[in-house]
C-alpha cells in the first residue's frame, strides 16, 4: 500500500531580508513508499535531503508539488499536505506520521521520561501504559534508570538522542521520518536503533530516513532514492 | 407649628419627587433607587435619609414613632421626634402598636408589626458590596447582572479567619430572590424581622441619595453557607428588668466600678412585658441608681 | 482515522479594530479547535493586545464577527450577544489570564476566596467543599496547601501568576486567554510556569489564545501561530513551519533575531 506519493515537489527558499537572495533546494522531487518499507534518501550535502524530509512533515512549506500522505486504510483516505489545514496536520502528526530530528529540543524541566511519553499521553493512553512504554524503549537505548527523572539539558548528545528516539518510536507510527538518527550513537546504540526500525518495518510502517552512517544505512535500506540538485 | 416652613418641611414637589421614588423601589424590591434628595437642616450621617422618607409621608392623621438603638429617649430619637413635632404638628408615641410610621436607626421594634404601619429605616451605605468594590459603576454593572459571588467570597473569608460568620450586623441578605441588599446596620439577630413582615420598610440613605424598599409579606433571605447557615444572636442572660429571654440585650455599665447588666434594647418592648406582669414601668436611671445602691 | 469534519469552537471573521491608521488589528480571520493553543506573536504595537482583548469580549469591535459554540453546541456570536450572557461566558467556559496578576486576582482576599470566588458565583453553596476544592486546585497549580488563608500580596510574582490560572481553571474552561503570561516573571521562574502549562493544557484539553513577544515561549507552547505586524496578520500557520520556513520577510526578520 503506498503511504507516500510526493510529484513535482518544489522548492526556493527566499532570503528576504538579506536583499531578497534566492536558494533553490528542491526541484520537480518526486517519491513514493509503501508500507513496510524503508527510503532512504541520498545524496551529496545540499542536495535537499533534509528539506525534503521536512516537508514530507509539512515542517517546510514547498512552493508546488505535491505530497499526499495515506491516514487509513480506505482508498480516498489520503490527504496532500499542501492543502491540508494546519488542524489536519496536527492532528496526522498525532496519529500517522512520526518524525525523530537530528538533535532532540530540550525544554526545560521536563524529566525524560516525560518527554518519551508525551506523544502517547496526549492521545489519551493511560499513565501507567506510558510510563511502561517509556521505560522499556529507554532500557533498550541503554538510558540508565538514574536519568529519567532528570530534564535532559545535562545529557551528553548521545544521551540526548536516544531519548529523542525513544519519543519518536514509542507510538506504532504507520510512517516514520529519521533526520540522521544514529550520526551521534556508538555501535551497540546504532544497533538498537536499526532494530527498532526492522521491528517498525515489520509492522508494516513506511520509513523515508538519511543516514551519513553507512552501516546502519545498510542494515535497513530497501532502496536508495537520489536526490538529484541537478534535475532541471 | 411654625409659619415658615412647609407641613413635613419639604416643598410638595419634593414630597412627589419622593413618593414616585418610594413607589419605584416598592416595584423593585431590594433595588437601590436613586432620588433627589435634599439639603435637610441637620448633616449627613444624622438619618437625613430617614428623615426625608418620614417628612414625604407623614400626614396629620399619623402617629409618629422614633427609635435609635432600640429606645425612644436617646438624643437623636428625642431630636428627630421634637423637629416632626415642629414642622408637622406630629402626633408621636413611644408605644410600637399605636405608631403608623416607625423611623428607626440600627434596630427593629420586637414588637410584631401590622399592615397598617410602615417602618423607615436610616441608612449610612447603602451598597452591600461597597467595602469589596469601590466603583459604583461596577456595583451596579453587577446587580443588574446578579453578579454577587464576592460577597460570598467575604463570608468565605470570615469562616476562613475566625471560624465563623463574623459579621453580627449589617448582614446581607438577598431580597424577593432577586436583589442583595444591605439592611442598614441593624444586629444580625433583627434580620429574620425582615421576612415576611405585613408592614412596608422603607429604607433611606441621605449622603448616598438611594431610597430602597421591601414591600410587605416579601422573601428576604440572609446569606450563609450549607454548613455554615445563618445564626442570630442568643443571650445567657435575660432582662434585668423585665426578664424576657427572647429580645435583643444591651450590656450597660450601671456603675463606677464597671459593673455591667443586661437589659432589653428596645424600651418600648420592655415597658409592655412589665405591663403584662402587672409591673410599673422603670425609668432607666432610676434603674441604674437602685443596681449601685443595692452592691 | 482524521476528523476531516471536525468543527471549529471558535470562528474569528474579519474582525478589526483600528484606533488610528495601522494601530489596532484588522480583517483578522481564523479558527481554534477544542484543546488547540494558538500563538499571536509580533512586537509592541502589532495589535496582538487588542486582538487579544476583542476576543475576550473586553473591547468592542468595529466590525467582523466571532463565533463560539458551547459545551452544549449553543452558536453564540461574540458581540452580538448581550452583555450578561458575555460575562456568564467569561465566569464558565472561558477563562482570562491577565500580564499582571493584581488585575486578575484579588490581592486582598485569601487564595482559597480568590479561586473558591467563581465556585460560589455558579452556585455552590458550601464552604467545606469550597474550600477542598480551592485547596485541590494549588496542588494541581503547585501552591501548598497551606497557604490557602494566605493573600496573593504574600505572594511571590510566580505564584500569583499560578495562582491567576488555578482562578481561571477552576470552572474547567475550553477556552482561555492569556496576555504575555509570563511577561512579568524572571526567567528562571519562566520555565516552571510554562512548563505547567504545557501539562495543564494537555491534560485538560484546554483551547488557548495568548500574546507573547518571546518566540522561544511560542514554539514551547502554540500549536499554530499568527504572525501581527502594524495591526495585520502578516503569516499563520503550523508553529514549527513558521518557525523553521518562515515565508513573509517581516517573520524571517523575528525568526533570525532570536539568540539561540
Amino acid at each position: 500500500m503506498e503511504m507516500i506519493s510526493a510529484k513535482n515537489v518544489s522548492k526556493t527558499f527566499v532570503l528576504h531580508n538579506q536583499n531578497g537572495v534566492e536558494l533553490p533546494v528542491l526541484h520537480r522531487a518526486a517519491l513514493s513508499v509503501n508500507a513496510g518499507e524503508c527510503v532512504i534518501l541520498h545524496g551529496h550535502s545540499g542536495s535537499g535531503k533534509s528539506t525534503f524530509l521536512r516537508s514530507l512533515y509539512g515542517n517546510y512549506k514547498i512552493d508546488s508539488g505535491a505530497i499526499c500522505i495515506r491516514y487509513g486504510e480506505q482508498d480516498n483516505e489520503r490527504i496532500d499536505l499542501v492543502k491540508a489545514t494546519p488542524r489536519q496536520i496536527v492532528q496526522l502528526r498525532q496519529q500517522t506520521l512520526g518524525y525523530v530530528s537530528q538533535f532532540l529540543s530540550v525544554i526545560p524541566r521536563v524529566s525524560a521520561i516525560d518527554v518519551v511519553m508525551e506523544p502517547l499521553l496526549s492521545k489519551g493512553v493511560s499513565y501507567e501504559e506510558c510510563y511502561q512504554k517509556a521505560a522499556h524503549l529507554l532500557t533498550r537505548l541503554n538510558v540508565p534508570e538514574h536519568l529519567w527523572q532528570l530534564a535532559p539539558a545535562t545529557f551528553s548528545g548521545g544521551e540526548q538522542q536516544r531519548v529523542n528516539i525513544a519519543r519518536g518510536f514509542i507510538m506504532d507510527y504507520p510512517i516514520l521520518l529519521l533526520d540522521e538518527p544514529t550520526a551521534s550513537l556508538d555501535k551497540t546504540n546504532s544497533e538498537v536503533v536499526i532494530d527498532l526500525i526492522q521491528q517498525a518495518k515489520n509492522k508494516g510502517a513506511a520509513i523515508v530516513g538519511i543516514f551519513h552512517d553507512s552501516y546502519a544505512r545498510e542494515a535497513v535500506a530497501d532502496r536508495l532514492h537520489t536526490m538529484n540538485s541537478k534535475e532541471v | 407649628m411654625s409659619g415658615t416652613y412647609n407641613y413635613g418641611y419639604l416643598d410638595e414637589s419634593t414630597k412627589r419627587m419622593i413618593r414616585r421614588t418610594i413607589l419605584k423601589a416598592i416595584a423593585i424590591p431590594g433595588y437601590q433607587v436613586p432620588f433627589g434628595g435634599r439639603e435637610m437642616p441637620m448633616p449627613y450621617g444624622w438619618g437625613t435619609g430617614g428623615i426625608q422618607l418620614t417628612a414625604t409621608l407623614i400626614s396629620p392623621e399619623d402617629t409618629l414613632k422614633v427609635i435609635d438603638q432600640g429606645a425612644d429617649d436617646t438624643t437623636n430619637a428625642v431630636s428627630i421626634r421634637q423637629f416632626f413635632c415642629k414642622v408637622a404638628n406630629a402626633k408621636t408615641t413611644e408605644v410600637t402598636a399605636d405608631a403608623t410610621i416607625i423611623q428607626t436607626r440600627h434596630r427593629i421594634p420586637e414588637t410584631p408589626l401590622t399592615e397598617d404601619q410602615i417602618l423607615v429605616y436610616q441608612v449610612p451605605i447603602p451598597e452591600p458590596m461597597r467595602f469589596i468594590e469601590p466603583s459604583e459603576v461596577e456595583t451596579k454593572t453587577m446587580h443588574a447582572l446578579e453578579e454577587y459571588g464576592v460577597m460570598r467570597v467575604k463570608l468565605y473569608e470570615d469562616i476562613a479567619r475566625f471560624g465563623q460568620i463574623a459579621t453580627s450586623y449589617d448582614y446581607p441578605v438577598i431580597v424577593n430572590d432577586r436583589y442583595l441588599t444591605n439592611p442598614s446596620p441593624i444586629p444580625k439577630f433583627d434580620n429574620p424581622k425582615m421576612h415576611m413582615n405585613p408592614a412596608l420598610q422603607l429604607f433611606g440613605a441621605g449622603r448616598e441619595k438611594r431610597i430602597h424598599a421591601i414591600p410587605p409579606y416579601t422573601k428576604v433571605e440572609s446569606l450563609d453557607f450549607d454548613d455554615h447557615p445563618f445564626e442570630i444572636q442568643q443571650w445567657d442572660e435575660s432582662c434585668a428588668i423585665c426578664g424576657c429571654q427572647d429580645s435583643f440585650l444591651d450590656e450597660v455599665v450601671i456603675d463606677e466600678e464597671g459593673n455591667r447588666t443586661f437589659i432589653c434594647s428596645d424600651t418600648d418592648y420592655c415597658r409592655l412585658n412589665l405591663e403584662k406582669q402587672g409591673k410599673e414601668s422603670v425609668d432607666f436611671v432610676a434603674f441604674q441608681k437602685q443596681q449601685s445602691g443595692a452592691e | 482515522m482524521l476528523h476531516l469534519d471536525e468543527k471549529p469552537i471558535l470562528e474569528v471573521k474579519d474582525v478589526s479594530k483600528l484606533y488610528a491608521e495601522n494601530k489596532g488589528c484588522q480583517q483578522v480571520s481564523f479558527e481554534l479547535y477544542a484543546g488547540e493553543v494558538l500563538g499571536i506573536v509580533g512586537e509592541s504595537g502589532s495589535g496582538k493586545s487588542t486582538l487579544l482583548k476583542l476576543l475576550s469580549g473586553q473591547l468592542a469591535s468595529d466590525n467582523g464577527e466571532v463565533l463560539y459554540i458551547d459545551r452544549e453546541a449553543n452558536l453564540h456570536s461574540l458581540f452580538e450577544m448581550p452583555i450578561s450572557d458575555q460575562r456568564k461566558l467569561l465566569r464558565t467556559e472561558w477563562g482570562v489570564v491577565h500580564q499582571h496578576p493584581s488585575d486578575g486576582l484579588r490581592m486582598n482576599i485569601s487564595a482559597g476566596g480568590n479561586i473558591g470566588e467563581r465556585l460560589m458565583a455558579i452556585g455552590e453553596r458550601h464552604y467545606g467543599d469550597i474550600r477542598e476544592e480551592s485547596i485541590e486546585w494549588m496542588a494541581s497549580v503547585e501552591l501548598a496547601a497551606d497557604r490557602v488563608d494566605d493573600k496573593p500580596s504574600q505572594f511571590s510574582g510566580g505564584m500569583q501568576q499560578r495562582l491567576q490560572i488555578a482562578k481561571n481553571l477552576v470552572t474547567k474552561p475550553r477556552l482561555v486567554f492569556m496576555d504575555e503570561p509570563t511577561g512579568g516573571l524572571d526567567v528562571s521562574v519562566q520555565a516552571k510556569f510554562l512548563d505547567l502549562l504545557r501539562r495543564l493544557v494537555i491534560e485538560l484539553k484546554v483551547a488557548v489564545i495568548f500574546v507573547t513577544h518571546d518566540l522561544g515561549v511560542a514554539r514551547l507552547l502554540a500549536d499554530r501561530l499568527l504572525v501581527m505586524r502594524h495591526s495585520q496578520v502578516v503569516e499563520q500557520g503550523l508553529t514549527d513551519q513558521i518557525l523553521d520556513d518562515p515565508q513573509h520577510a517581516y517573520t524571517q526578520l523575528l525568526v533570525s533575531s532570536i539568540v539561540r
